[in-house]
């Protein structure tokens, strides 16, 4: 069975196709890099995975279940989690607040108005775990505003990563990273269990090629190159539209 | 520290009859209680969902219909109570759909808009409502056989509801409903990635803000025994709006001070200053340019600002003694 498997997905934007008849499947574990230049559609397709945007054809299965009705909110209840090319946090509260809404998001508990928040020990433990996973711990009670863009994005992954996804969707981790910062993310990923399943955009080769075991090329919707590190680099392709030679 | 202020003010809420001698300050008192039950029922939305409406007149207003008709035309305050709350949440359960098919502006409009109807029924309507002759309520309810007709009387019992409607607001915002709606306003798209059902979470709000709505209107029908339809005009929803913006969105006290401002500068600096309402105008011109946040925070910024700046200048003063 394949973690992820998309069969003949479309969309277009009026006469703007953005994907077509797309077809791409992962592995349980795997971890897939998707590449592209600007406008290939890649964070589109991240788009159409967790059902933020309605595809005009083609199904979407998460381990082997149909989730292309699915609405969007229910697709985190299925193990299905993401993390924003531009960072996309809460920013008036805490980095602990932050991650609390991510556990919340699939807890029971979030339609309790009688409840104090701040009393719910075991999600202040359970989100404090999350921060810890990502070297934040000491930061927990800062307010987000307050904290640097490598901070938020490693917040980002921790949300993502508390909800105990099956299928992790990364969107340019390391956008806008300093050097150091891009190890510190680096590491991180590179600790998520092999139970978790990342597929992950990303622009930085140097670094990306390095944690991906499948790369698949993009361009104009479509998936024109797909294989191994070393398939996908020599392919003549992906050195004519990516690499531009 | 907070809990010795939540003691003082409910000191003084409880002790105000006392030391209000005039009847008629009491019943201004009364009055700011309705209205900032209103306030904060509309900061709900406003403050905590990030939804602006300019309806809630609306609901205000078919609650006091509803409890001032079947009063009238039933029997009993306890079922006409009851009957009008149910009555004005199923109507504010229609409202929460119609309007929610939008955000920013557009819900704005809607609400505007489902505001000017009510306004447009009541006007009308004139079977049903009376028109602009309004629907009088022949006397104030005795709950438990105590009689509300006196300006102390009401204001223990509007005391009581405000104070409920508080402290339901104050549980409210801290629980984990609370966070998820604060959330719905900050980053909608990223809670609906997180497995939230953003349009039902606002739904939920949006039923508790028109419940508390309702109940302020009730009360407000019960204190002027008189509805009509001014009740439901634009300047209703525009003043609560107002109280809201002025006092401090998304905070407990804003409204409550929104509230007072409003309603003394209606009913008591109107008596002494004829432009008052250029007054009005003027302060929530200074409060936009000096607390854009409103007055509770912008008042706790300033305060906080100040004491720093003299702890500077003691400071100063012993570094430059030291110096010596």
């Amino acid at each position: 069975m394949t973690a992820l498997e998309i069969r003949g997905l479309a969309k277009s934007f009026g006469g703007l196709r953005v994907t077509a008849d797309l077809d791409f499947a992962v592995a349980p574990g795997e971890r897939r890099l998707i590449i592209g230049p600007n406008g290939a559609g890649k964070t589109t397709l991240f788009n159409l995975i967790t059902g933020e945007i309605k595809p005009n054809a083609g199904t979407i299965r998460l381990f082997g279940r149909d989730i292309t009705a699915v609405p969007c909110r229910h697709r985190p209840h299925l193990g299905l989690a993401r993390t924003y090319q531009i960072i996309t946090l809460f920013p008036r509260d805490s980095l602990l607040r932050n991650v609390m809404l991510s556990l919340l998001g699939l807890s029971s508990l979030r339609w309790n108005p009688f409840l104090r928040l701040d009393r719910q020990h075991a999600l202040i433990a359970q989100a404090r775990d999350a921060l810890a996973r990502v070297g934040l711990a000491a930061l927990a009670d800062r307010p987000l505003a307050q904290t640097s863009y490598g901070e938020r994005r490693r917040v980002e992954i921790a949300m993502a990563l508390a909800q105990r996804p099956k299928v992790l969707l990364l969107d340019e981790p390391f956008a806008g990273l300093s050097v150091d910062e891009r190890a510190d993310v680096r590491r991180l990923l590179l600790a998520i269990p092999r139970d978790i399943t990342l597929v992950m955009i990303e622009h930085d080769m140097d670094v990306a090629l390095d944690l991906a075991e499948r790369i698949s090329l993009m361009y104009f919707g479509e998936i024109i190159v797909e294989g191994s590190r070393a398939e996908v680099v020599a392919h003549p392709r992906t050195k004519e539209i990516y690499l531009g030679e | 520290m907070r809990r010795s202020a939540i003691a003082v003010a409910l000191l003084v809420l409880a002790t105000v009859p006392l030391w209000v001698a005039s009847g008629y300050y009491v019943n201004i008192i009364s009055q700011i209680l309705i209205w900032a039950i209103l306030a904060l029922a509309l900061n709900v939305l406003v403050g905590y969902a990030g939804l602006v409406s300019l309806g809630h007149a609306g609901l205000f207003g078919i609650a006091s219909y509803a409890v001032a008709w079947l009063v009238v035309n039933a029997s009993g305050y306890l079922a006409a109570t009851l009957a009008a709350i149910a009555l004005s949440l199923a109507a504010v359960a229609i409202f929460a759909v119609l309007s929610l098919r939008a955000t920013g502006i557009g819900f704005l409009m809607i609400t505007l808009a489902l505001g000017q109807i009510l306004w447009g029924i009541a006007y009308r309507w004139i079977g049903l409502t009376g028109g602009d002759n309004g629907i009088s309520v022949p006397a104030r309810p005795m709950p438990l056989g105590l009689s509300l007709a006196g300006s102390t009387a009401f204001y223990y019992a509007a005391l009581l509801v405000f104070l409920a409607a508080m402290l339901s607001m104050a549980v409210f915002v801290n629980s984990p409903f609370g966070a998820s709606l604060k959330g719905t306003r900050d980053q909608p798209r990223r809670m609906t990635a997180l497995g939230y059902n953003v349009w039902l979470i606002r739904f939920l709000a949006f039923l508790f803000s028109g419940f508390w709505s309702g109940i302020a209107g009730i009360l407000y029908a019960y204190y002027n025994q008189f509805v009509s339809p001014q009740i439901l005009a634009l300047a209703t929803s525009a003043e609560a709006l107002l109280m809201v913006i002025a006092g401090g969105t998304g905070t407990l006290l804003g409204p409550i001070a929104g509230a007072a401002l409003v309603v003394v500068m209606k009913n008591v600096a109107s008596a002494y200053i004829e432009r008052w309402n250029f007054v009005l105008g003027a302060i929530f011109v200074a409060i936009v340019i000096f607390m854009p946040e409103g007055l509770v925070p912008g008042s706790l910024r300033l305060g906080r600002w100040g004491w720093a700046v003299m702890r500077g200048g003691r400071l100063a003063r012993v570094a430059d003694e030291g110096r010596r």
